[in-house]
């Protein structure tokens, strides 16, 4: 392994912990929603470094790009800029995250090490996809082949969640959702449920 | 100190999942919230691609001259993870959207205030 490699992924890997702790801390909404994209630009510089360039790339566009986008525009339509209360660092939750975490390294100390060929996750069906899918699929790239081919079935329920996720949010925001409020009256005075029925 | 760099990237993963944890489960801001739910899925996707890595490996692409390659499968898990997460997190925003419509705020605990002591919505 080269030292200037695991310079280079420690040095990453520091920064997004520093970037997290200060969301954490950070109580300007405007602050905590530039940290996280800041976070994400970083990690998809940290998939290039483990030479993950697909999934870089995908970060880079969705997790920075349009996830950004999504908390600035619900920033906007909730007028909310600063945390309400500076409320004092409470200790339940910061016990059970500290035992979580604590159980989580512990779980790890008989791990395979980063970047061992001979890791069980690197033997299974791994080894077939590298050497077979570029000419069962012609596609140089496996992870395409992967995606689109073998794994078909998942990307098709990946489409599925993105099309509920999707007809969710328009049922939640779309318009005409004034009329459906159980209860309450409309700004006409009259009582919505009984028009619609 | 090689078990200290052969499981770093596995330690720092911790440290971000539990600093993602945290803000879900200790801060009220709903917005907060979600960031918090995306730095721990962040988190995961960090240690399975550090999983996938094969020192001396190259990017999974099919090329001459090179016969080690990084994992491709973890990649392509992820890389539909990354999308599922942004429509969940659209459906989460636009659920904080209508909240604040209807409550008036975003923070967890002003609106349990709310629905224990049956106050009126300040909307």
């Amino acid at each position: 392994m080269n030292p200037v490699d695991i310079f280079i992924d420690i040095f990453l890997l520091l920064l997004m912990a520093a970037v997290a702790i200060a969301i954490v801390r950070s109580h300007l909404m405007f602050a905590v929603v530039m940290l996280s994209g800041i976070f994400s630009l970083l990690a998809a510089v940290l998939y290039v470094h483990l030479t993950a360039v697909d999934v870089a790339f995908t970060e880079a566009a969705v997790g920075a790009g349009v996830s950004t986008l999504l908390f600035l525009a619900t920033l906007a339509l909730t007028h909310v800029n600063v945390e309400e209360k500076h409320k004092p660092v409470r200790m339940v939750p910061l016990v059970i995250v500290v035992a979580t975490g604590a159980m989580l390294i512990w779980g790890t100390l008989d791990m395979p090490h980063y970047g061992d060929p001979e890791a069980p996750a690197n033997k299974h069906v791994a080894p077939r996809y590298i050497q077979d899918s570029p000419k069962e699929t012609g596609l140089p790239n496996m992870v395409t082949s992967v995606l689109a081919s073998y794994r078909g079935y998942d990307t098709l329920g990946e489409v599925v969640v993105i099309f509920t996720a999707g007809a969710g949010v328009l049922v939640i925001l779309g318009r005409g959702r004034r009329r459906w409020r159980p209860g309450v009256k409309d700004e006409d005075g009259d009582n919505a449920e009984e028009e619609r029925a | 100190m090689e078990t200290v760099i052969g499981l770093f990237n596995y330690w720092i993963v911790i440290v971000l999942m539990m600093a993602g944890f945290y803000i879900v489960i200790a801060q009220e801001n709903m917005i907060k919230k979600m960031v918090g739910l995306s730095i721990f899925q962040v988190a995961v996707f960090v240690f399975y691609i550090s999983m996938s890595n094969v020192f001396g490996g190259t990017a999974p692409i099919a090329a001459e001259g090179f016969t080690l390659y990084s994992n491709p499968l973890p990649h392509v898990l992820i890389l539909t993870a990354i999308v599922v997460g942004v429509a969940t997190t659209a459906l989460g925003l636009a659920l904080i959207v209508r909240i604040k419509e209807e409550f008036g705020t975003i923070e967890d605990d002003r609106i349990r205030d709310m629905e224990e002591h049956g106050e009126e919505s300040e909307a």
